[in-house]
């Protein structure tokens, strides 16, 4: 078994903290996505699991063990790196089958672990290569294999896809993603992509500047964002963002230039008549009349006037402006918009989402 | 003429130039080189001969027989001046190459109070010419008791390389990306044996191309030598140059005979890590 149990960790450079406490349980096989913009200490913390930074404070678990004072050697762990990390005067072959060599297995138990990790990645042909002469996503299929001839209780993934093209980021993914269902094993992946996040994981973790904003189930995550970076973070496009105002009953908010809309009717108790909120809501619930949204009890109408479209091709993203802000709005079934042209759209209120204006905390 | 056969006979043209200012640089900088050896096989006569005599019309090997010869016969002791060489430049070498190692790598992945300081500091010992060092380092050996000896020429030689070597050194390992070393942390090596299965692997070439520098130096060193030097017990080939002048006369064609065996060892190794040296260039296994 092995979970991996972070317990308060904390890590300091000097007087600089980048990661204050952070407390994370991850189950036996379960598949972590630690994901957050750039300095937020994702990479920080998943080098601190594999025993490449020390912990300033905290503890760390691997399966029973406290591993914080042991060397990476001992932990049982494989990692992918974002460069890859390939040894350049090594053959394919014998990059895969070092972790074993250096375990002092005999020749025909390396060989045959190279050779099954080498058919679960189909790297039979290159074997005998050396890193310079393969592309990137060979290299990228190469790091993985000698990740997986060692049968690790965790697998860390360091942005392994940030150096391939979109293409073949998007192929990566569902090779990682199959490669999890094949042999099951504990993985901590850490990304900035929230594409990746949301594709590969049982379970996300949203870090901004060293503290977990927010963890669940990728949809918990998008369906209920706990504050507005969450919620600008997770989706693409980010979730559209007003100032508003709640009106003297609770059912009714006001945009800055006045336009009145009804409350989310499951948010109407757990706000105050006055309240200054941030009113969110996702491209996707605000369409042009006739393209695709299914409507529910509680809508709203807008004429929106459209400053940009961008087809995507299944569906439209509409740039426009309500109560002076941009927002993004989409359409399912496109048809040609032409710039300044006026849509009659429909947002559906009950996806909508109420913050606090302050806090920035989620209402809901 | 048509512009694709403009621009064909534009690059051949650039290629020609750059093929005979590439060989009349060339000429200009083995010309030394060839005259030692071409005066080494002719007479006295013909090397002294004015105007020049390009063209030797008779070569020997007198130079050679003599210069092995016995005493009497202007003969050297070669060898010994050989074995010293030897000995003085592929010890002090590998000396200052394992500092070097240790040195360059320190530089090139930790940190530490006063680095840069220390590196300023190193290169600052080069800026010395080694000639304003005999007097002081004559004495100082003098006093101590190791003129004349291997150990004292020796002792110079590795002062001279650290610092060289660990500066050229420190390059190479910072073009090791440090994940290799960490990614072999984790596949089970000790810090040890990450080091030397990967790091110095990868790093290897470059190594080597310091370790010539060092022998190199070593080798081909006449100021110190000639200092600390007295006897054949110590003399170095460079110093051994200088037997073949007496009071009134200098015997050229000796000279350049024991020239020609000093080149010939440093030739032979440049050749065979030169080859090693391009081929040990693969750094492939990080993002091309």
């Amino acid at each position: 078994m092995a979970r991996v149990s972070l317990n308060k960790i904390v890590k300091r450079y000097g007087k600089l903290e980048v990661v204050h406490g952070i407390d994370l349980d991850i189950a036996h096989n379960e598949f972590v996505v630690l994901v957050g913009p750039s300095g937020c200490g994702k990479s920080t913390t998943l080098r601190m699991i594999a025993g490449l930074e020390e912990l300033s404070s905290g503890d760390i678990h691997i399966g029973e063990q406290r591993v914080n004072d042991l060397p990476p050697r001992d932990r049982n762990i494989s990692m992918v790196f974002q460069n890859y990390a390939l040894y350049p005067h090594m053959t394919v072959a014998e990059n895969l089958g070092f972790s074993l060599k250096i375990a002092n297995r005999s020749e025909a138990e390396i060989d045959k672990a190279v050779a099954e990790a080498a058919e679960i990645l189909s790297l039979g042909e290159l074997l005998q290569r050396r890193p310079a002469e393969l592309s990137g996503g060979q290299r990228q299929r190469v790091a993985m294999g000698r990740a997986i001839v060692r049968h690790p209780d965790v697998f860390l993934f360091d942005e392994p896809l940030s150096n391939l093209d979109a293409k073949l980021r998007a192929q990566m993914r569902v090779e990682i993603k199959k490669l999890h269902q094949r042999i099951k094993t504990t993985i901590v992946y850490v990304t900035h992509d929230q594409v990746e996040a949301m594709t590969l994981a049982d379970r996300i973790v949203i870090m901004r500047d060293g503290y977990i904003e927010q963890q669940g189930t990728p949809l918990q995550v998008f369906e209920n964002p706990v504050n507005t970076f969450v919620a600008t973070f997770i989706g693409s496009p980010p979730m559209n963002l007003l100032p508003a105002t709640i009106g003297t009953d609770t059912s009714q908010l006001r945009l800055e230039d006045g336009t009145e809309l009804p409350v989310p009717k499951r948010l109407q108790s757990s706000v105050t008549a006055g309240q200054s909120v941030t009113f969110g809501f996702r491209a996707d619930n605000l369409m042009p009349e006739g393209h695709g949204l299914t409507l529910g009890s509680e809508t709203a109408n807008f004429d929106l006037l459209i400053n940009l479209s961008e087809p995507l091709g299944t569906e439209t993203v509409l740039f426009g402006e309500i109560a002076g802000r941009e927002i993004q709005a989409k359409m399912l079934n496109p048809r040609p918009v032409s710039m300044g042209e006026t849509l009659r759209c429909q947002l559906d209120m009950s996806r909508a989402h109420l913050f606090d204006a302050s806090t920035q905390l989620s209402l809901g | 003429m048509d512009i694709n056969q403009q621009h064909r006979l534009k690059k051949y043209g650039l290629k020609a130039a750059h093929l005979i200012t590439l060989f009349v640089a060339m000429s200009i900088i083995c010309l030394p080189g060839l005259w030692i050896v071409l005066n080494s096989f002719r007479p006295t006569v013909e090397i002294m001969a004015k105007p020049p005599i390009w063209i030797p019309e008779k070569l020997s090997f007198d130079h050679y027989r003599a210069m092995f010869g016995g005493v009497g016969e202007g003969g050297v002791p070669v060898v010994r001046y050989f074995m010293n060489s030897l000995i003085i430049s592929v010890t002090s070498t590998i000396i200052a190459i394992l500092i070097g190692i240790a040195g360059g790598y320190a530089f090139a992945r930790y940190r530490f109070r006063g680095k840069s300081a220390i590196f300023v500091g190193f290169m600052v010992t080069r800026a010395v010419p080694g000639v304003a060092l005999s007097l002081p380092l004559f004495i100082v050996f003098a006093k101590v008791g190791i003129i004349d000896t291997h150990f004292g020429l020796i002792l110079a030689y590795v002062a001279m390389n650290v610092p060289f070597s660990i500066w050229l050194i420190d390059g190479f390992f910072r073009q090791v990306p440090r994940e290799l070393a960490e990614a072999a942390e984790i596949d089970g090596c000790t810090r040890w044996q990450a080091f030397w299965k990967v790091e110095f692997p990868v790093a290897k070439a470059g190594i080597a191309s310091a370790a010539i520098f060092a022998f190199l130096t070593s080798w081909n060193e006449y100021a110190l030598a000639s200092q600390l030097t007295r006897s054949v017990f110590s003399k170095t080939m460079p110093v051994g140059l200088l037997d073949f002048t007496s009071e009134f006369t200098i015997n050229w064609g000796g000279m350049c005979a024991l020239a020609v065996l000093m080149i010939i060892p440093a030739l032979i190794l440049t050749f065979i890590v030169q080859k090693h040296l391009i081929s040990g260039l693969t750094f492939g296994g990080i993002k091309g």
